[in-house]
């Protein structure tokens, strides 16, 4: 059992290996491969961080720094669905703030949480951009316009 | 060459287009036109969006019918457009477009936006097709010096939110002293309620990417990067696209147009900081640091990315340059106001009936395009009781001052700001005082936490709102909102933390009585307020069906057959279920 794990663990340091390469030692490369991470594996694993310092020679406090500064990053795994209920100027006029906490109230989670069987990972913006069809929630890649929290109770059924 | 067949068939897949169901539509058509071996005669175009922000909208243009514009498409119509319109040349009436749509777009003067939602941008001989690429020919047989001199003749100004002239930083960049030299877009478009960048990114990337190519040869830079924000996917794909096209055929890379010139363009995606759309926070993140800003001077055009000199404009900018060039400094001039020149793109939103991107000239008043292009009020019984310029660092301005004029300084005059241009209309259900906490959320969550005023006094002001709406507040309350926000407006380090307190000290200002009316008499004057609602039925409207007394997930309504409901108001939640539950307007 504990070879398998050992052999995971390989397995996923050749995974960061296999990101840091093509940055190694460039200025100003930091963000860009930090979100080369986060796409690889969905967050950035924590065991990342050490590789990614000696490759780029910062400090790993610095790329802490980064990670929590900016909002994109997360450094746990997330849910296979994310939720982001729009918060724009708009979307908060049209009824957002009532619809987040609906969803809130209904996923049992908080904003930036996921829940416990990782099926949804929820999260605010500030803007979508579709003001016009306020208020909007997108789910994965997937737009729903003029939401009520009856219709975001159906959408919600479509995820699994 | 397909792109310029005759026969054409425009559908609007930008991001709004696709959350309407864009892409559907444009399949059917695929799947409708092969089925009836059309497939030759028409193009199908993905374009961008128009700008009205609403539907599907599908345009056939064929040289017998010239173009016929549908609306609210959806893939079942499909069917029905390409037998009847297609084939036998007869337009369906009832999709056609209609009032609404006319209002809005004849209430324009597209610069900027001329060719979003016309042209499919992810061909670069669509865009040459319109002009594309003539202005940097043109600007390539001019001395970098007489470039500068039209920009700043034409009296463009910044379009980001501050407005400071064009031409005029670009004469700095060009005589700042350095051997190496940025050019930088900034579409880290961080306001909510604003997405004109996106918008254009979208519908017209080549246009910013040649406004970005002349500005590099007239200040002498050989590098430009593109700060796009990682929520826009589909504008850092069509812009990657559309910077390997201009690199094929000569117009990016080494010796463009022959001319021995060398300007590259890369994109650089942020990582969720709005802070990064301040200038010197965002060439922090380009570095790879964290975004936070810095004191200035030195300006960025001094001492930039790298440390060298670094010009910075806004998206919608660029996206002004290549017109400018191509039609004249004169041209440009003649359109706004004396001190604004050109047009603004806006963001309508909110409680308006048509939501959108709008351009109009400088010079035009509030009024007249909130009720021109904007289609007025989308309840038209509610009336409107102001509009928020400028997200988290404008204003809120009341319906009394709507006959401003859209100008820097007029705006600048109300205490909002022209900002990137976000124009959210709000109603009579708008609580303001609520708006004004809500921007104030905005502002703490986004404050990069390096200087006191913005990260400590927000947050202050942030509870005293909080207290306020939660029907808490004491007099004592306004009058510190009031005089922390004037301290924070003279001492924080940024442009955000500067302006933050712009949506309190405007609706201070103009809405004191919503303040008053919080604090005193403990209600909320537009029902907004949660804390501060109270629900009561109004028995001559009840019509004692019960549905009230179903939906109520407190058991606080008490109801019986053949009598009216009553609300409980120990036990009521003010969730609301059973204002939505009414069909009758019984509840209050």
């Amino acid at each position: 059992m504990s070879q398998e794990i050992q052999a995971d663990a390989d397995l996923r340091a050749a995974d960061i290996e296999a990101v840091i390469v093509p940055f190694r030692g460039r200025n100003g490369m930091l963000i860009p491969l930090l979100q080369k991470m986060q796409e690889r594996f969905g967050y950035v694993p924590p065991e990342s961080i050490g590789p990614i310092a000696k490759a780029l020679d910062v400090f790993p406090v610095e790329i802490y720094g980064i990670l929590t500064f900016y909002a994109q990053f997360c450094l746990e795994p997330r849910g296979r669905h994310t939720i982001r209920v729009c918060q724009g100027t708009a979307c908060y006029i049209m009824g957002g703030k009532d619809l987040l906490d609906h969803v809130q109230g209904k996923l049992g989670i908080q904003v930036e949480q996921t829940t416990p069987d990782r099926r949804f990972t929820l999260e605010r913006v500030a803007c979508l951009g579709c003001c016009g069809m306020a208020p909007v929630v997108m789910v994965d890649n997937d737009f729903y316009g003029r939401c009520t929290p009856a219709k975001m109770d159906e959408v919600l059924e479509l995820y699994k | 060459m397909a792109a310029l067949s005759s026969h054409r068939i425009l559908i609007c897949v930008g991001t709004s287009g696709v959350a309407a169901g864009a892409e559907k539509v444009a399949a059917a058509f695929q799947s409708e036109l092969e089925r009836r071996g059309l497939l030759e005669k028409f193009d199908i175009v993905r374009t961008g969006d128009r700008g009205l922000f609403r539907d599907v909208l599908v345009d056939v243009i064929t040289p017998e019918l010239g173009r016929v514009v549908y609306e609210f498409i959806q893939p079942e119509h499909v069917a029905e457009i390409v037998e009847e319109h297609l084939v036998h040349g007869r337009p369906v009436e009832k999709r056609r477009a209609g009032q609404d749509y006319e209002a809005f777009f004849k209430n324009q003067t597209r610069i900027v936006l001329a060719n979003c939602g016309e042209i499919d941008p992810e061909h670069i001989e669509d865009y040459r097709r319109v002009g594309g690429y003539q202005a940097l020919r043109k600007a390539m047989d001019m001395t970098p010096q007489a470039v500068i001199e039209e920009v700043h003749k034409a009296g463009l100004r910044g379009r980001g939110g501050a407005g400071f002239s064009t031409g005029q930083k670009w004469r700095f960049c060009r005589e700042a002293k350095g051997d190496l030299k940025y050019v930088i877009c900034n579409a880290d478009e961080g306001d909510p309620g604003a997405f004109m960048d996106r918008s254009l990114l979208e519908g017209d990337p080549h246009a910013v990417i040649e406004g970005m190519i002349i500005a590099g040869y007239a200040i002498g830079a050989r590098e430009g990067v593109i700060y796009c924000r990682a929520e826009y996917p589909l504008a850092v794909r069509r812009l990657t696209l559309a910077i390997e096209q201009a690199r094929r055929e000569g117009c990016l890379g080494s010796n463009i147009l022959g001319c021995g010139f060398d300007f590259d363009v890369s994109i650089m995606q942020g990582a969720g900081a709005f802070v990064c759309g301040e200038e010197t926070a965002l060439i922090a993140s380009i570095e790879g640091r964290r975004g936070t800003p810095r004191v200035k001077p030195p300006f960025p055009a001094h001492q930039g990315l790298w440390g060298q000199p670094t010009l910075i404009n806004n998206v919608e900018t660029f996206g002004n340059i290549p017109p400018i060039l191509r039609r004249g400094w004169e041209w440009f001039a003649a359109i706004g106001t004396e001190r604004s020149r050109g047009t603004k793109v806006f963001a309508l939103a909110g409680q308006v009936r048509n939501a959108g991107l709008v351009e109009v000239p400088m010079g035009m008043t509030l009024r007249e395009l909130i009720f021109g292009a904007g289609g007025g009020m989308s309840k038209r019984r509610i009336g409107l009781k102001g509009v928020q310029l400028g997200g988290p660092s404008g204003g809120c301005v009341p319906e009394s001052l709507l006959d401003t004029p859209i100008d820097y300084e007029s705006i600048t005059g109300t205490g909002a700001i022209m900002g990137s241009g976000g124009l959210i209309i709000m109603d009579e259900r708008t609580c303001m005082v609520d708006v004004a906490r809500y921007f104030l959320s905005f502002t703490v969550a986004e404050s990069c936490g390096q200087c006191t005023p913005c990260r400590v006094g927000l947050k202050r002001m942030h509870e005293a709102l909080e207290e306020i709406t939660a029907g808490h507040g004491t007099p004592e309350h306004i009058a510190f909102l009031q005089e922390m926000g004037e301290t924070i407006k003279s001492t924080a380090l940024c442009g955000l933390g500067q302006t933050a307190a712009n949506p309190v000290l405007t609706t201070l200002r103009y809405f004191r009585h919503e303040y008053d009316a919080h604090v005193h008499d403990k209600e909320c004057p537009a029902h907004a307020c949660k804390a501060l609602r109270h629900f009561e039925v109004i028995e001559s409207a009840c019509t004692k069906c019960g549905r009230c007394f179903k939906a109520c997930p407190a058991n606080a309504i008490e109801w019986k057959k053949g009598q009216a409901a009553r609300i409980d108001l120990e036990r009521c939640t003010r969730c609301q279920t059973c204002y939505g539950a009414c069909d009758f307007m019984a509840i209050r």
